[in-house]
């Protein structure tokens, strides 16, 4: 066969294939500015990224897990223990820096467990996190006896309703997530390797990988940015609840699916989780804009993960 | 040529299958360019060619997985447009394709029967399909395969022959059979023959694609040569030579084609002492010295592969002492073996070595990757700069260090493959069938770097299943048969009857 250089429609057609969602962004945007003059106000879209923000921090987390071709269904839940913990922490007047660090330890280390039974024992991580899920919301039940924590001070809210040069805090942490996951995902060995165990476990392990230490980073990793999630979340709310964060995983998944990352493994972005994100958040915001009740928000959101799921699959396709 | 050959058959009407002018594009790949094929009922026709020259595009597109951008299909007189496979198989075209996908979960009963299974209503008739499914494995004398046995419990070997029991079974009229003895032993490609010929009487055509010449000589009546995508000739197998199919092959002069060079075997880079694992091998004992190829000949099924995966630490053994370069080496995984200077090509590329969604660059750097991370960041630009100059070494042909290794043909995927493991620096490569499913200029490629790794002071372990790559590339032969040791060979001592008298289990 001859291998000649690419022509200029096929490059088109690669270029297209890969940045399909950016495209595709654009065009919602378009759209619903259109439908809605108050859509590019400033305002708006600050309003935009400061509500994706919470989903947006958890979907550069399982972004890795997924890619290893595992899941996590619990990250909801992971933020709710951790936001209870911190704000008792916070509440009991201890310095705000300890709350934090509580919660970044809880995600963590919710996070290892999940990780160790994942790679140690060979349950499918479909069932390992559906149990952790069911263990974590129960302990941060318990632990509250069901109450929420509230009035946690001005340390601590900072981080969920203050601005650091202009931009509010929820924004600035999620920009710095996403730095830090795509340096991880791109440049570092971790990223790497996490693509060539969701492609092929088994020549994966025959390279050298330790498959099991790196999924254990990956799930370790999305336990931890429920733990930053849950910051921003708790301090925004000024307050530590047992019921938060139910069903974020399932948007945090979404987004990241929805930007590119294979529920099969071996393919994925960070860019395109934060655009997946921003597709959802856009959506969500505009349709309220337009008064669209939040029911038929609902649905269409479900369309949209069910649109970009084949569309997906479509492309990324392995050659039979 | 291609324009003679066309008026004269175009005039004949007695073609079963007629392809004429076929064009297929890919993204940035002119697969084929304007292809032809006449193919007789009751024929054995042969497709040769490179990796890559189109052979397989071309049976795609008969068996419906393709459609091409050019070109017709005249099968039994009636122009033909193929919508899927089951398109090609209602109309009689049937194939067995060269990477084997069987469901390993399911019986092989139900594999065979698979989308046409009898029904009593909404019921299956397991029972029914089974007793099939023994009438069918009885009528082609294929033994030692229990209808109600999982696929996963099969050998490679015994997967390929349901894979022609379930092509035979369609009955088509036209058979396409893509590399189909790669992963059977010469016992059954015999076998294979029978079940050809048994069929040729029926009238049915067969296609077979094969690197191997002499089955080539043996089985075929007419062979067709591709390369580059474009048809090159066709002639009667009486009417030509060896080496005169791989000239069209290839385009240019081969030599020997087993490119050996003479080396002096230096001191024991590796010793392997008293490997046993229960069911698999048993006490494996050998030692392989700087400059040497050491062949590991046998069935399939020997346990080559397991003993090999056992060394490098992918399978964990009951006993056994691996010794580098005289020291000890503890291996409880391929990392440590790869710190201690091995490397392994594995035998399954698709299952157990390709990244299929990675581009080949990954794919080269993921063994070695460490080597180029300063600091925790990886340096891309350094990788970019080896692949480059690794894609040109090694001859890949791809469009660019960027591709997803998925995209290119299975010779240059090995290639890759190769690639990865000397990026270790491994003192000891282990490689498990190097050449299966590759054409000849790609084997002389990869046999010369065998040669040169060697030569340079290395040792290459090499299991294969082709005797006369054993006995053309190596310098001593281990035969194993049932997972027991039988016999290590010297150069000079080297023949296909004593190596298959010791793999078969006979005490010569």
């Amino acid at each position: 066969m001859e291998i000649k250089g690419k022509d200029k429609r096929d490059i088109a057609a690669e270029l297209f294939k890969k940045y399909a969602i950016v495209l595709v962004l654009i065009l919602l945007i378009m759209i619903l500015s259109l439908l809605s003059p108050q859509f590019l106000k400033i305002g708006n879209i600050k309003n935009i990224l400061r509500q994706i923000s919470v989903v947006t921090i958890m979907s550069f987390g399982v972004n890795f897990v997924i890619i290893t071709a595992g899941i996590d269904l619990g990250l909801g839940s992971y933020v709710a223990l951790a936001s209870v913990v911190s704000a008792i922490i916070a509440k009991a007047g201890h310095p705000v820096v300890f709350a934090l660090l509580a919660a970044l330890g809880i995600g963590l280390l919710i996070g290892m467990i999940n990780g160790a039974i994942i790679s140690g024992c060979r349950i499918p991580p479909f069932i390992v996190t559906l149990g952790m899920t069911q263990i974590t919301r129960g302990a941060a039940l318990l632990i509250t006896n069901g109450k929420p924590v509230s009035l946690l001070g001005d340390g601590y809210t900072f981080f969920g309703k203050g601005n650091f040069l202009g931009i509010p805090m929820p924004v600035v942490i999620m920009l710095l997530v996403f730095v830090i996951s795509s340096i991880k995902l791109n440049n570092m060995k971790f990223g790497k390797y996490t693509k060539a165990i969701g492609g092929n476990e088994t020549a994966a392990k025959i390279s050298g990988i330790n498959t099991g230490l790196y999924k254990f980073y990956a799930y370790a990793f999305a336990g931890l940015c429920c733990g930053i999630a849950a910051i921003v979340l708790t301090g925004r709310i000024d307050s530590g609840q047992p019921g938060l964060a139910i069903g974020y995983e399932l948007d945090a998944i979404a987004a990241a699916v929805v930007g590119g990352t294979g529920l099969n493994g071996g393919i994925g972005t960070m860019w395109g989780a934060f655009v997946g994100s921003l597709i959802i958040g856009s959506l969500n915001t505009g349709l309220n804009l337009l008064n669209v009740s939040s029911y038929w928000q609902q649905v269409c959101k479900g369309m949209i993960i069910i649109i970009a799921i084949i569309l997906d699959e479509r492309k990324n396709r392995v050659k039979a | 040529m291609n324009a003679e050959i066309k008026n004269i058959r175009q005039g004949e009407d007695d073609y079963l299958l007629k392809v004429e002018d076929v064009t297929m594009k890919f993204p940035g790949v002119l697969a084929l360019d304007k292809v032809s094929l006449y193919v007789k009922a009751g024929t054995v026709h042969a497709l040769m060619g490179e990796n890559g020259a189109g052979k397989s595009t071309l049976m795609k597109i008969l068996f419906g997985i393709n459609k091409p951008n050019e070109g017709e299909i005249i099968f039994k007189g009636r122009k033909l447009e193929i919508n899927g496979i089951h398109d090609a198989l209602t109309n009689g075209i049937s194939m067995i394709q060269q990477e084997l996908s069987p469901i390993k979960e399911m019986t092989v009963a139900e594999n065979i029967f698979l989308g046409r299974e009898k029904m009593k209503g909404i019921l299956v008739k397991a029972k029914e399909i089974e007793k099939d499914t023994e009438k069918l494995l009885k009528e082609l004398n294929i033994e030692g395969i229990r209808p109600d046995q999982k696929m996963k419990e099969l050998s490679t070997a015994r997967m390929q022959l349901v894979e022609i029991a379930k092509a035979v079974s369609y009955n088509a009229d036209l058979l396409i059979m893509d590399e189909p003895t790669s992963a059977i032993t010469e016992r059954e490609v015999e076998h294979l023959f029978e079940i050809i010929k048994d069929l040729k009487k029926r009238g049915i055509a067969i296609i077979y694609i094969t690197h191997k010449m002499d089955e080539v000589f043996c089985i075929a009546d007419e062979v067709t040569v591709l390369r580059d995508g474009k048809f090159i000739d066709t002639k009667p197998i009486s009417k030509i030579t060896k080496n005169a199919l791989i000239e069209l092959m290839v385009g240019r002069e081969i030599g020997n084609i087993y490119v050996k060079t003479e080396s002096k075997p230096g001191d024991v880079m590796i010793s392997v002492r008293n490997f046993s694992k229960k069911g698999q091998f048993n006490n494996i004992n050998f030692d392989v010295r700087s400059g040497e190829i050491f062949g590991l000949a046998g069935l399939v099924g020997a346990g080559r592969s397991e003993a090999m995966m056992s060394v490098f630490g992918a399978n964990r053994p009951d006993t056994g002492e691996v010794f580098i370069k005289g020291k000890k080496i503890r291996v409880r995984s391929p990392k440590d073996a790869i710190k201690s200077g091995m490397a392994m090509l594995t035998e399954d590329r698709k299952a157990a070595g390709l990244f299929p969604m990675l581009d080949v660059k990954d794919n080269i750097v993921i063994a070695n990757l460490e080597a180029f991370v300063k600091l925790f960041l990886i340096q891309h630009k350094e990788i970019e700069k080896c692949c480059k100059c690794e894609i040109d070494k090694l001859s890949i042909k791809t469009p660019s260090i960027f591709q997803e290794v998925q995209f290119l043909s299975g010779g240059n995927q090995q290639k890759v493959l190769v690639s990865r493991w000397l990026q270790t620096s491994p003192d000891v490569l282990i490689m498990d069938e190097p050449t299966r499913g590759i054409d000849v200029g790609a084997k002389a490629e990869i046999h010369r770097l065998m040669s040169d790794f060697a030569a340079s002071g290395k040792a290459v372990i090499m299991i294969s299943s082709e005797l006369p790559e054993i006995i053309g590339m190596s310098d001593r032969v281990l035969v194993m048969h049932e997972g027991e040791q039988m016999a290590i060979l010297n150069r000079d001592e080297l023949s296909q009857e004593r190596i298959l008298a010791y793999a078969a289990g006979e005490k010569v």
